[in-house]
This record gives structure tokens, C-alpha cells and sequence, in this order.
């Protein structure tokens, strides 16, 4: 069976963003870019899942601008064995993200398509659900465990009040969660051997989806800063203030 | 406007989150309805039609919504979505399984985790984990939208008479199958509605220091226990304990780091909090940045005479 990986190029996780003077965005230009880290999870478990027998052939897609082409040959030298970019400058939201997928995925035929439970920039969180939603296939989301077998995948998943198993049959979509696995790292070998492997374009007019945006953003703020506290000597000026300052105890 | 609030319950009464989401559509303005949706669960929809500005619960009540699975969930929301101009529900793991198959299936884009209503077709959301707050515009028919609950107070539990209207259940869709479910017994206050929260982190060094040292600590307080990711990770404490930009989004009277370096990742989750007590041998440590009263000191020594303190 195959298994699509969509995998989506975002600031590093380790970069502090910066708002734009005119609030009309955030600054990304020559900040660090990388493969989202739910996404490398959701790599992760795929080539997991061939190197066990279950998978025959891991495809990672990415949508948006041609530096995409980066992230797909990150999930390739993690294992994925082709990567397919579907190229625009235009804004991706979720929806329109969850259309393009929708229509590879009725093209490349999955039994399972693993993404990342949200994306570290624009914390949507809405992608699997939304592709569940159109080929109106099962859903399990924010997975910390996922076994196949018999054509049925049984996923176990992070839920407010604990955990929680879902059995359903193939296909299936799964979002990651955290705790699914450690993604290696990408050998120096493997990193080569990724620049060979096939990678394909194509874009959102081939695909003949409509990737209009649905939302506007009419500006991008700097959140309230917490102004500076102090530091106490010891225990006792910390229980003193939380009584007498701040009356919180 | 008429809007559509999902119920997040037990069957038997109506968790917190719908209050502070009820708040959200509130703000909004207009009818309020709210949907109640469940196997058993009249005693919820009673609940739910006594919550202040509700103005009628609608329920359905069948065997294949007990899971509370996003597919069945979803379709019977969908079902019932003529007339709203607004569909809410809390951004709690329930709510964010269920609510952007609705949007997908209504062809309208969700709105995730709005903070702050402007106005009708209006929202403020943070992004990049709370580093930033973008204003979006809706242009779609219908907003389907999930409301971060510590951006709205609750709306009053009781003082409302809504009225009650029991539903057609759809068909099942029979995509999942719930095999087990395991929940965190826990006698503390839930994480998401505690006036005080004590949180460790990877300083604890391992689960019996994290619960020999926070819990009574958390007795005194009555306090929900909280965590960082690292200490989820390590095992300390089970994952819904997470606090942070991709775990609980908390903001109670009284946050207390201990052990916790303080990453952007988990001041997302927290640092709209009142009060921020940070406890850390690094006095470099960021959580300091946030902390209204930091105390640079070894936790073994600092958590004991802090529980002691409090008699
Ligand atoms: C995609 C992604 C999502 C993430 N989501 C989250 C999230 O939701 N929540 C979250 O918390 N993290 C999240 N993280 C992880 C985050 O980046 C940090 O790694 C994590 O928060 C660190 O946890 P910590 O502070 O417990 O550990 P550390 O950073 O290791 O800090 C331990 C602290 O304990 C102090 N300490 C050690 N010993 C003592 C002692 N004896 N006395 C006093 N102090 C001591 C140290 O000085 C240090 O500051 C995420 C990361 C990624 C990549």
C-alpha cells in the first residue's frame, strides 16, 4: 500500500518572529525555514511503517513556492520515495490545501495519509480533518500510536482528558501528535541519495482546484508584552508577595 | 445573526469550555442556540437549556454519538447548519477533531482559535505560537469558528430558560470504532478551568520527584497539576498534562514554573496567566522574562519550603 505524506515548509520552530513595521504580516525574510515538526513525525511513521512491510511506497507532497522543493527532499532523505510539489506564490489556506490533497489523493490511491496535527505558523490545525472531511474517509487525529493490519488502522490518540483507541478501516487519515515517534535524522548518504529520487510539479490549475483565499488578513499585531517582574531572596518574600502583592493565595 | 454552539459534555452536565464559547457568541450577538449531541444525554441538554442567553437546545440522542466521533458529530452538525451564520465551539481537543470537518463540508473556511471578536465577520487569532495576533476577515456564508477559552469569561451557568428540541439523529456513518478509552483520574481541578495551576518541568529530573515534590505543593494550592512537553516526554506525568502552544492553552489566577526553562512553545500555553511564579536554578533561564516573582533556587530545596511555608 502507499502512503501520502503532505509536508509543509514553515519558520523553524527555534526562530522567534518578528512582526512587520506595517502590521501586515511577520518578517520571514532570511529566517531559518524548515519542514513543520509535526510533519517530520508524520514522515517518520511512513517510512516507518515500509521499513516494517506495511507500506509499499511513502509519497510526500508539499504545496506552495518552489523552495518547497527543500522540505520534499528532507522527507526524502528521512525515506519518502518521490516527492510531488504543487506549485503557487499564492496563499495556501487549510481548505484550499485539503482541495489540492483531496485530488492527488484520488490520483495516487493511499490506504493512509499521515499529516502533521497543525502547522507551527499559522496554528490552524485543520488540514487532516478537512481532507477527511472530502473523500468522507474515517479520521484520527493528534495520534500518539498507530498499528495497521488487516486492512484496518488502529490509532491511538491524545485527548484532553487522556488517551483514547480508534479502529476504522483503510483508507485513512491520521494527524500526528508528539509523542508518535523520535524522527531521525537524515544521514549524510541519504541526503545525497534524496537528490536523485523523482520529484514532480505540478499546479493548483493542473489539479483544477480553485486555492482563493477565505479569509483576509487585515493585520498582524505584536501580542501585549508582560512587563518585567522581580526577583524575590527566598521562599518566604515569594509567599509574602503572593499574599500581600498580588492576593492571589 | 444566529448562531450554533456545539456542547462540549458528559451526558450529564455541560463541561466549562461551552460557557467561555457561549461568551464568544455572545459577543457576536444574536440567537444562541446550542447543541447538545450525545448518547443519554437529556440531563445535558437540561443543563445546557438553564446557561444564561441560551436560547434553545437542540439534542440528538443516539447510540452511535456516545464516542463523541468527529464523523457522526460532524455530519448531524452539518445536517442542522441551515439558518446559522456562525457555528462555535471551544478549541478543545473535541472541538478542534469535529469542527473543521464541518467547515470542509460546508466548503467554508474555520476560523481557529479566535481570541477577541471585532465584530460579525471579524476575529482576532494568535499565530506562530502566540508571537503574533492576526485580525481575519471571513468572507464565507457561514463562520465556523473554534474559540480559545481563555480569551472570553464564562457566560453564567444557570439564570437562562432556553427552550429544548430534540432532533432526528442521522444515520451512522460507521467510519470509527472507539476500542478504549483511558481518561487521567484525577481528584484537582481541571487543568483548563483551575484558579491555580503548578507545573514541572525536565528540572524534576523524573515522575517520583515530579509528584513527590508538586503534589503536596498542589494539595495546599488546590491546584491542577500541569507540565511541560519535555516532562511529558520523559514520562513524568500522562500528555494531557501538556501546557503550551500544542497542548493546553491555560491562563489561571496563579502559574507556578518549576523546573521549566521557559521555550516558546510552552509560554504559549501559558503566559496569559494573572500571576507567573517562576522557580529555576538558571537565573538566564527565559521564564524568567514572564515571571511576576522569580526565585533563582534550587527546586528540592525551594518546592519543600514553599509547601511548608503555606502551613
Ligand atoms: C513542534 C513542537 C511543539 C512543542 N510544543 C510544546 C508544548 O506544547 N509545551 C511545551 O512545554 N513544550 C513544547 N515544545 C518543547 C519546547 O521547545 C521545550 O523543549 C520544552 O518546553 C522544554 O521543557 P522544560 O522547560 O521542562 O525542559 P528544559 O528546557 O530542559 O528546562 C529545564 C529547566 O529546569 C531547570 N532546572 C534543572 N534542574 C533544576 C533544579 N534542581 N532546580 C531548579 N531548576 C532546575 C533548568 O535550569 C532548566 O531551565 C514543543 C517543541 C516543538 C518542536
Amino acid at each position: 500500500m502507499k502512503i501520502l505524506v503532505p509536508v509543509k515548509r514553515v519558520v523553524d520552530y527555534n526562530v522567534k518572529v518578528r512582526v512587520k513595521a506595517d502590521n501586515s504580516g511577520v518578517d520571514i525574510a532570511n529566517v531559518k525555514m524548515s519542514m513543520n515538526p509535526f510533519d517530520e513525525i508524520a514522515v517518520e511513521e511512513a517510512v516507518r511503517l515500509k521499513e516494517a512491510g506495511v507500506a509499499t511506497e511513502v509519497i510526500a507532497v508539499s504545496c506552495g513556492v518552489a523552495q518547497c522543493q527543500e522540505t520534499l527532499r528532507t522527507a526524502m532523505a528521512i525515506g519518502a520515495d518521490r516527492g510531488i510539489l504543487v506549485q503557487t506564490d499564492e496563499e495556501l489556506q487549510p481548505l484550499a490545501v485539503a482541495k489540492l490533497l483531496k485530488t492527488l489523493v484520488e490520483k495516487e490511491g493511499p490506504q493512509l495519509v499521515i499529516l502533521g496535527k497543525q502547522a507551527i505558523d499559522d496554528d490552524a490545525n485543520q488540514t487532516g480533518q478537512m481532507l477527511a472531511a472530502l473523500l468522507n474517509l474515517p479520521q484520527a487525529t493528534f495520534a500518539s500510536k498507530v498499528a495497521i493490519a488487516d486492512g484496518k488502522a488502529t490509532v491511538t490518540r491524545e485527548i484532553d482528558g487522556g488517551l483514547e483507541t480508534l479502529s476504522m478501516s483503510l483508507p485513512a487519515i491520521v494527524t500526528t501528535d508528539l509523542r508518535l515517534n523520535e524522527p531521525r535524522y537524515a544521514t549524510l548518504p541519504n541526503i545525497m541519495k534524496a537528490k536523485k529520487k523523482p520529484l514532480e510539479t505540478v499546479t493548483p490549475a493542473d489539479l483544477g482546484v480553485d486555492v482563493a483565499p477565505r479569509l483576509k488578513t487585515l493585520k498582524v499585531e505584536e501580542p501585549p508584552k508582560r512587563s518585567a517582574g522581580v526577583k524575590v531572596a527566598d521562599v518566604a518574600e515569594l509567599v509574602a508577595k503572593l499574599k500581600n502583592e498580588a492576593k492571589v493565595i | 445573526m444566529s448562531i450554533l454552539v456545539i456542547a462540549e459534555h458528559d451526558n450529564a452536565s455541560i463541561k466549562a469550555g461551552t460557557l467561555n464559547t457561549l461568551a464568544a457568541a455572545q459577543a457576536i450577538g444574536g440567537d444562541i442556540d446550542l447543541l447538545v449531541v450525545g448518547s443519554g444525554c437529556g440531563a445535558a441538554a437540561e443543563a445546557g437549556a438553564k446557561i444564561a442567553g441560551v436560547s434553545k437546545v437542540r439534542v440528538a440522542d443516539a447510540a452511535h454519538y456516545a464516542d463523541g466521533g468527529a464523523e457522526n458529530v460532524a455530519a448531524l452538525v452539518v445536517a442542522n447548519a441551515g439558518g446559522y451564520t456562525h457555528i462555535l465551539a471551544a478549541a478543545s481537543t473535541f472541538g478542534k477533531n469535529v469542527m473543521p470537518r464541518v467547515a470542509a463540508q460546508l466548503d467554508v473556511a474555520q476560523i481557529s482559535e479566535i481570541v477577541t471578536v471585532v465584530s460579525a465577520d471579524t476575529f482576532r487569532r494568535p499565530i506562530y505560537a502566540g508571537n503574533a495576533i492576526a485580525t481575519v476577515q471571513s468572507a464565507d456564508p457561514v463562520k465556523v469558528i473554534t474559540v480559545r477559552t481563555t480569551g472570553f469569561d464564562p457566560v453564567a451557568e444557570t439564570g437562562g430558560s432556553g427552550s429544548v428540541e430534540a432532533l432526528d439523529a442521522g444515520a451512522d456513518t460507521g467510519l470509527t470504532k472507539l476500542v478504549n478509552r483511558e481518561l487521567t483520574k484525577s481528584e484537582r481541578p481541571e487543568l483548563g478551568a483551575a484558579g491555580i495551576i503548578v507545573s514541572g518541568g525536565r528540572g524534576l529530573g523524573n515522575g517520583e520527584n515530579y509528584h513527590s515534590l508538586l503534589e503536596p505543593l498542589a494539595d495546599k494550592l488546590n491546584a491542577a497539576l500541569g507540565a511541560s512537553r519535555a516532562a511529558v516526554d520523559a514520562g513524568y506525568v500522562p500528555n494531557d498534562y501538556q501546557v503550551g502552544q500544542t497542548g493546553k492553552i491555560v491562563a489561571p489566577q496563579l502559574y507556578v514554573a518549576i523546573g521549566i526553562s521557559g521555550a516558546i512553545q510552552h509560554l504559549a500555553g501559558m503566559k496569559d496567566s494573572k500571576v507567573i511564579v517562576a522557580i529555576n536554578k538558571d537565573e538566564e533561564a527565559p521564564i524568567f522574562q514572564v515571571a511576576d516573582y522569580g526565585l533563582v533556587a534550587d527546586l528540592f530545596d525551594a518546592v519543600p519550603a514553599l509547601t511548608a511555608a503555606l502551613g
